[in-house]
């Protein structure tokens, strides 16, 4: 599996989930596990401002 | 009874409660906040209990009061989720409860908020009234940098951001305290250090055990009474004259650092209260 950004081989836990978010380690970019069979990423969406805890 | 997870993103701290919660056996299911269209004609929802956990407040605030009024119990509740997302609804519940906190001013406009802010003096710290991980919060050391701030803030800024929400600065010994209340009881605090004035371990704060017995532990459980209770987490700050304030209270908390660093389980405490309220839910259910 490739970044969609950058297209560095990502190295992946095998548990993901849906909604997790990985990040890329060559570009940092933040992605989301939007399916795990069979596994598809997308870019993370920006973070809005009512997000947090 | 069944029980659903309100979430969006997927944390470190719901990969948590998902294993806590499978390694009981207790049935859940996902809610993607996302995907999620309520038929508001509709006056059923099929799920009894539902803990929240999405990293968004405008949709668990929208989301949970939908889910209430369809008889579902919610963790936390609407009514303490409206209050901790917004800064000056928890001042005003702190308030109201003799809950010591920081002097606060609210204003409306860059000239109130000027004066505001000169009345308190410098430094001085405006936060947006919505906000979390220490974002936007802003430090104002002199009336230079309030006049820029408040006319960036009046030019860029939603119309959330023209609520001027001011706090007197309080002088932390570099670290502030998050204590972790679940239901009625403070189960574990953690002293959060920075070399930064914002501690929050979302911007790189270092995380230690604090005691939660004693003042700790009881100024946390008044805050989330204050607050509606449930599962929370209060932020601290200690003064130089060795009172404590309570800063802020967080009703998705985020925990992944607190685990080892007190020995404390709180996915195992949380998903305890859960399984509580579902018993409670189901005996109300049997009548």
């Amino acid at each position: 599996m490739n970044c969609p950004e950058c297209d560095a081989t990502l190295t992946l836990d095998a548990d993901l989930i849906e909604g997790e978010i990985v990040p890329c380690a060559d570009c940092g970019a933040e992605l989301e596990v939007i399916a795990t069979q069979p596994l598809a990423l997308a870019l993370a969406p920006e973070i809005e401002e009512d997000w947090g805890e | 009874m069944s029980l659903g997870i309100l979430c969006s993103r997927i944390r470190v701290e719901e990969k948590l409660l998902f294993a806590e919660l499978d390694r009981r056996g207790v049935q859940y299911e996902r809610i993607d906040d996302g995907d999620l269209i309520f038929d508001l004609q509709r006056t059923t929802f099929p799920f009894d209990v539902v803990l929240e956990r999405s990293i968004s407040f405008g949709r668990s605030l929208y989301a949970l009061q939908v889910l209430e009024a369809r008889g579902v119990a919610c963790i936390n509740r609407a009514d303490v989720v409206a209050i901790c997302g917004d800064k000056l609804r928890t001042t005003e519940a702190l308030i109201r409860s003799g809950v010591p906190t920081p002097r606060t001013l609210l204003a409306f406009t860059t000239e109130s908020a000027l004066e505001a802010i000169e009345r308190l003096g410098y430094p001085a710290v405006l936060k947006p009234v919505v906000g979390s991980w220490g974002r936007m919060i802003t430090r104002i050391n002199d009336r230079d940098a309030a006049e820029a701030v408040l006319e960036q803030l009046d030019v860029l800024g939603s119309w959330q951001q023209h609520v001027y929400y001011i706090q007197e600065h309080i002088a932390k010994p570099g670290r502030d305290i998050r204590a972790f209340v679940v239901g009625d009881e403070p189960i574990c605090a953690i002293y959060r250090y920075s070399d930064h004035w914002i501690t929050n371990t979302a911007r790189g704060g270092r995380a230690e055990n604090c005691p939660v017995d004693g003042a700790v532990g009881d100024l946390a459980l008044r805050a989330a009474q204050a607050v509606g209770g449930g599962v929370l987490a209060i932020d601290l700050l200690e003064t130089s004259d060795g009172r404590l304030l309570v800063n802020e209270v967080n009703h998705t908390m985020e925990f992944r650092n607190s685990i080892d660093t007190t020995g404390v389980n709180i996915p195992a405490r949380i998903v305890d209260y859960v399984v509580a309220e579902q018993r409670t839910k189901n005996r109300a259910h049997r009548g």
